[in-house]
Order: structure tokens, then C-alpha cells, then sequence
């Protein structure tokens, strides 16, 4: 199963700089899981202490924002694009 | 669409305003009417920087009859990468004095409110009680969650933009329809996320999401189009990539949800980590 992951530019720096690359996993744990073995402490950045996803972060499958779904258990497929978007404050005074 | 009943010369229009407007009133979905809707919109437009320089001279040139700045720093030579209401002669005056000069040599026909302070929960509903639609441009999370609040709070819109590096994001937020909060319940610890001083942004690409900030002011003052209201739209410069997705009203939002526990303002420096603005800045 691949599954493609994009992470935004602020945050790129936990996968080397790597701004889209490919994953597997059945739902968001999973994929969180392998892509932990690939990043070492990438899960740290993503998850807190007790397992949830910070609150200043949001995980999307394709359009749907995993909160709304069934949150770390969402189910993925073949083909599907999660991406890790962090809150940005960028406007510039 | 903005309801604005005054009945003074906001609703005529001199010749030179007809010429001036003409590329806006010939078209079918603005016609007369949709431009003395804009003539008759009052904007607050947060930050007189990077995002707020575009959004602030599109709506000035587009006829928007009352727009207001709220800003407390001065021009600075590293802003002038990006943040087109300033020139190299305003370096160290007030950005909203550039400002109001820029936007009123644009269009002598509106009028320029400025607020020369930093937008903080004491003032917050004093300055956007005369304003319909607040636009956000704030550079730092304590702002953009009082800027949620306080509109929410006040039934107000919400247009937001953000930019860093080659990416920015850009939304809207109408009372009922989600919030800021919906969308991110709590800040990054501070230093986790960079500002644009710490980590860079491309100086166009303020442009790209302070005109899509500025197009969907016009359209919420028209009341056309599709809003993005539940729309989160992104955009990768580097691969010139535009996404959108989706964002619901969280029913368990602190503000906007079921039950909600935020009836007031509350400290934003605390709520996010952060030192007060004045010290930021100073």
C-alpha cells in the first residue's frame, strides 16, 4: 500500500528536508508509526505524551481533517495524501 | 453582502469616481450598486505589513469607503522586501502614517482610520465595533486568536492569511460557520513555529495571499461567488501548488461550539506563552 505524505515547509525539517515522500500504513497510527522508524522523532512532534495529535497541528486525509473522521484510527487506502499542517501566524508587522 | 443604511454621499458617486470605477461597475456582478456596497464598507485591516500592505491598497483602490489600520511599529529597511504601502523614505516613521499617505495617494476618495497601538483584548472591541469585515494580518499567534475571538464575540468577519518560508494559507470565518479556534484549539509552545523574522518569507508570496484576502473582501462585501467559509486554501510557491481543505465548526470548540466556555476575551499572551506585544516589538 502507498501512501503519499506532504509536510509543510514550516515543519519539513523533522522528515530531512523532505517535502513530499511515500509511507504505508492501514490507518494514522500506523503510518505515523512507520514513518517514525524511517524519521527517529518525528512522532514526538507530531503526537503528545499520551498519544494525541497536538492541538497546533492538524492531519488531513486528502481533504478531510482526521478530527472529523475517526481521528488516529482513520482508515487510509492505496493512493490516499495525508498531509501535516501546523497553525502558521506569518503576517508580518 | 454588507448592510450599510447611511443615506449621505456614500451612496452617489462624482464623475471622477464613475471613471475611476468603471472597470468594477461595468461588470454585471458589481454594477452601481455592488460599488456603492464597497463604498459603503467599512474594513479593519490588522497589521500594516507584509499581508496587510497588498490587502489595504487593493481594497483602497477598489473604492472600499472606510478602511482602518491597526498597527504599532515603524517602518524598518528588512520590511521593504515585502511590504509595498512603505518606501525607502518612510524608514523608521509609524507604518500607520506610510500607510494612510500610500493608501490615500492610491484613492483620495476613502477614508483612512488609523489605530497606532498594538490590538490587545483591552481595545479589541473598541476599534472593530465600526468595522464589518476584519481583515487579519497579524504576524504572531496572541493577535490571531484575539482576532478570532473578538469578531466572533462581536458577529463580525473574518478574513485570514498567514504566510511563511514559500507557503501561505488564507480562509474565512463567518459567526456560525467555524473559527480560528475550530480550525487550531490551542498555539504551538512558543519557538516551535517561526515567524517570518525567524525563518523567512518569500516577499511575493505576501502578494499572492494578501490578494486572495483582498478578492474575498470584495466578494463578502458583493455577496458573490463561493466564499471560502469552511475552506482552508494552501499554497506551495515552490511547486506552485494550490490545495483546499476542508474545515467544520468543531462542536466542542471552546467559542464557537455546543457549549461554549470563551464569553469574553482573555489574556493572549498568557493563552499563548508569549511576552506582550509592546516587548516583542519594542
Amino acid at each position: 500500500m502507498t501512501i503519499n505524505v506532504r509536510m509543510a515547509a514550516v515543519i519539513q525539517k523533522i522528515t530531512n528536508n523532505q517535502k513530499e515522500f511515500v509511507s504505508e500504513g492501514s490507518n494514522i497510527k500506523d503510518l505515523i508509526q512507520n514513518i517514525e522508524k524511517e524519521f527517529p522523532g518525528f512522532k514526538n512532534h507530531i503526537l503528545t505524551d499520551s498519544n494525541e495529535v497536538h492541538q497546533f497541528l492538524n492531519i488531513y486525509v486528502n481533504d478531510e481533517d482526521i478530527r472529523f473522521l475517526s481521528n488516529l484510527e482513520t482508515a487510509i487506502k492505496d493512493g490516499d495524501v495525508i498531509s501535516f499542517l501546523p497553525a502558521l501566524a506569518g503576517g508580518s508587522f | 453582502m454588507v448592510n450599510n443604511n447611511e443615506n449621505n454621499s456614500s451612496s452617489s458617486f462624482t464623475p471622477d469616481e464613475v471613471m475611476r470605477y468603471s472597470r468594477h461597475m461595468i461588470m454585471d456582478q458589481v454594477g452601481p450598486s455592488g460599488q456603492r456596497s464597497i463604498k459603503q464598507a467599512r474594513v479593519l485591516v490588522v497589521g500594516a505589513g507584509g499581508l496587510g500592505s497588498p490587502v489595504a491598497t487593493y481594497l483602497a483602490l477598489g473604492g472600499v469607503g472606510k478602511i482602518g489600520i491597526v498597527d504599532f511599529d515603524v517602518v524598518d529597511l528588512s520590511n521593504l522586501q515585502r511590504q509595498i504601502l512603505h518606501s525607502t523614505n518612510d524608514v523608521g516613521k509609524p507604518k500607520i502614517e506610510s500607510a494612510k499617505e500610500s493608501l490615500l495617494a492610491y484613492n483620495p476618495n476613502i477614508e483612512v482610520v488609523t489605530f497606532e497601538e498594538p490590538l490587545v483584548a483591552d481595545n479589541a472591541f473598541k476599534i472593530i465595533n465600526d468595522f464589518d469585515i476584519i481583515v487579519n494580518g497579524a504576524d504572531n499567534f496572541a493577535t490571531r486568536y484575539l482576532v478570532c475571538d473578538a469578531a466572533y464575540l462581536k458577529k463580525k468577519t473574518v478574513i485570514d492569511g498567514s504566510v511563511l518560508l514559500f507557503d501561505g494559507q488564507a480562509t474565512v470565518y463567518k459567526p456560525g460557520s467555524g473559527c480560528y479556534r475550530c480550525l487550531y484549539p490551542a498555539p504551538p509552545p512558543p519557538g516551535l513555529v517561526p515567524s517570518c523574522a525567524e525563518a523567512g518569507v518569500l516577499g511575493a508570496m505576501t502578494g499572492l495571499v494578501g490578494s486572495i484576502q483582498a478578492t474575498e473582501t470584495f466578494k463578502e462585501i458583493l455577496g458573490i461567488g463561493d466564499s471560502l467559509i469552511g475552506r482552508l486554501v494552501l499554497i506551495d510557491s515552490l511547486s506552485m501548488d494550490f490545495r483546499i481543505m476542508k474545515i467544520k465548526q468543531d462542536p466542542n470548540c471552546p467559542l464557537c461550539g455546543d457549549n461554549p466556555t470563551i464569553n469574553e476575551l482573555i489574556d493572549y499572551d498568557q493563552f499563548c506563552g508569549t511576552a506582550p506585544l509592546k516587548e516583542v516589538h519594542s
